[in-house]
């Protein structure tokens, strides 16, 4: 393989990985001043920072990778929806809290799950981030975790939406561990592992707290995925409409 | 504390003329000592209101935060917006230790009966609005602020140390986001100017009215729990912000606003209190949905409340079941 052909490889990594934070993030920061409870404001919207934190760390080194003289903000702002590389997961519109606490749950345990394994990795710099933001990604899971459970176990209404949310999303799960030729050349390299290794992992902690939470575990009989590949739902383009306006409507302002 | 008498022992002259003593003598009311009723419902309402102003101060700037023009503005916007749900907490567990719990307050705040700064009735139209919020109201709070930190009320004027160090580092990067606008493309620098024109007038009535007019001002200050006075605070305000207009090239839309060697300040015009009255009561530009925004977020949060009582509880259940069986 050419190294331009790893080049290019890294580079689609990279954004996968950015893009999956900062879409969960800006999902989460349309939250601000509506959530449920006081405390909840703050705990959404400081997972919605770390997560924008994370993804402006992932798009820095993308675009040092790529070496084409686009910068993180190019990347967060300047791309269409046909670049963008994130899971049909994270892009998945807010619905009620239910949906919210477990689009993230689903998405923490798979996120700690990858970053554990990226600690690891071959790339220095790519374990440095995955060190940094496993620790923010750990915090992220008992939050998450914990409102599963209260949800779940909670009052008759809340456990009907906690149950909805699940079935309204289980099938975009299967997409996380599809691994395909990136993740393939990534492995190659020593830079990541394959998706597949931890999805019994997964499936594991996320039963175990959905155990507790008096909530079943879906049945798989669907499954949609595309969003590595730039296949999005058709929500997507909305959220950047909205994210990228200013930058895209004025493109010779500095901010 | 009351150290020799109970308060059932002491006559309500005696203890006021003592609580009166102690604030003579800048000693921290705390949250058990004795106090005069008109005392506690003066600092409940005032503090209720200043947390129902961070609360609903997030509304206007979530507005902004997923339109942020860049990752690190977004982080910025983001972390602000965090602060001032901290802040509100901080706030509602101080007036908490009044004895009126925080659902009361929020239930005051949706019916009508409790108010919040009238300056959120405004709209947010431009990214240079985040800009002149941090700059200008953020700039107003702290001057009111730094005052409240010699708050007769202990637990209120720790809230407000605290605050005030974080609301300082608001209003620098609202000046920043002003820099990159007023020195940047000219449709940055018209988008600044308009914002400026738009949110000077609210910020000068952010002091409140004239002190010809207040009626609370003079017990507030005996109590201690006003220090300085809406006109004061004002004059301050007019002073620190006209040489950061300057600054940036822009102006500021008062044409009686000029330098007063003599006083050694800034004279201004006189503010329209009709506006201020007509918003106060309702009839601002935002306040039937800024409102309406508040009440559908705690509607709609109702069933999360709900539920997260409902497992305490069985989890309490549990837990002592768990004790019985075990002994």
């Amino acid at each position: 393989m050419t190294a331009a052909a790893q080049r290019e490889a890294l580079f689609e990594y990279l954004l996968r990985l950015g893009d999956n934070c900062l879409i969960l993030g800006h999902r989460l920061s349309e939250w601000c001043g509506k959530g449920p409870v006081l405390e909840e404001d703050i705990a959404l919207s400081n997972i919605a920072l770390d997560l924008v934190g994370q993804s402006t760390l992932w798009l820095d080194l993308a675009a040092t990778v790529e070496g084409a003289g686009r910068d993180a903000d190019a990347l967060a702002f300047k791309r269409d929806v046909l670049d963008w590389r994130n899971f049909l997961l994270v892009e998945q519109p807010n619905g009620d809290f239910a949906q919210t606490i477990v689009r993230q749950f689903l998405f923490d345990c798979f996120h700690v799950e990858l970053l554990q394994a990226l600690t690891k990795s071959a790339n220095q710099e790519i374990a440095n981030i995955a060190a940094k933001a496993i620790k923010e990604a750990v915090y992220h899971r008992r939050h998450s975790g914990q409102w599963v459970i209260r949800l779940g176990d909670g009052t008759e209404e809340s456990r009907t939406r906690a149950q909805a949310a699940l079935e309204q999303l289980w099938g975009y799960t299967r997409e996380l561990f599809d691994g395909d030729a990136i993740d393939e050349m990534m492995m190659q390299a020593g830079i990541a592992i394959d998706p597949g290794d931890f999805h019994e992992n997964w499936r594991d902690a996320v039963t175990a707290v959905l155990g507790e939470a008096t909530l079943t575990v879906p049945e798989a009989t669907w499954s949609i995925g595309g969003g590595k590949k730039g296949v999005h739902s058709e929500h997507l383009g909305f959220l950047l409409a909205e994210m990228q306006f200013l930058p895209r409507a004025y493109p010779d302002a500095k901010w | 504390m009351v150290e020799s008498q109970s308060p059932g022992q002491a006559s309500e002259t005696e203890e006021a003329a003592r609580f009166q003593a102690r604030v003579d003598q800048e000693i921290k009311i705390e949250p058990r000592d004795w106090m005069p009723e008109g005392y506690r419902k003066t600092l409940v309402r005032q503090i209720s209101q200043h947390a129902h102003s961070e609360i609903v101060g997030m509304l206007p700037e979530g507005c902004w935060v997923t339109r942020a023009p860049s990752l690190r503005r977004k982080v910025q916007l983001l972390a602000k917006i965090q602060d001032e749900a901290g802040h509100g907490l901080y706030l509602y567990s101080a007036a908490e230790t009044l004895g009126t719990p925080r659902s009361e307050m929020i239930d005051a705040l949706h019916s009508d009966r409790a108010k919040y700064s009238n300056i959120f009735n405004y709209p947010v139209l431009s990214w240079a609005d985040i800009g002149t919020i941090g700059w200008l109201v953020d700039g107003a709070a702290i001057i009111n602020q730094i005052a409240l930190c010699r708050c007769s009320y202990g637990p209120y004027a720790r809230a407000m140390e605290r605050i005030c160090r974080e609301e300082s580092f608001h209003q620098r990067q609202g000046y920043e986001i002003m820099m990159s606008m007023a020195f940047g493309t000219s449709e940055q620098k018209r988008m600044a100017q308009s914002a400026l024109d738009r949110w000077w007038g609210p910020s000068l009535m952010m002091f409140g009215p004239s002190d010809r007019d207040t009626a609370q001002s003079s017990q507030s200050m005996a109590w201690k729990i006003k220090r300085v006075s809406n006109d004061d605070l004002r004059q301050q305000f007019v002073d620190m912000a006209v040489p950061q207009a300057e600054y940036l090239g822009l102006k500021i839309p008062d044409p009686d606003l000029k330098w007063n060697e003599e006083r050694g300040h800034y004279d201004f015009g006189e503010i329209d209190w009709a506006e201020l009255k007509r918003v106060v009561s309702g009839d601002g530009p935002c306040n039937k949905e800024r409102m309406a925004a508040r009440i559908k977020a705690h509607e709609d949060g109702a069933w999360v409340r709900e539920a997260a009582v409902a497992y305490a509880e069985k989890k309490r259940q549990r837990e002592s079941a768990a004790r019985i069986a075990a002994e």
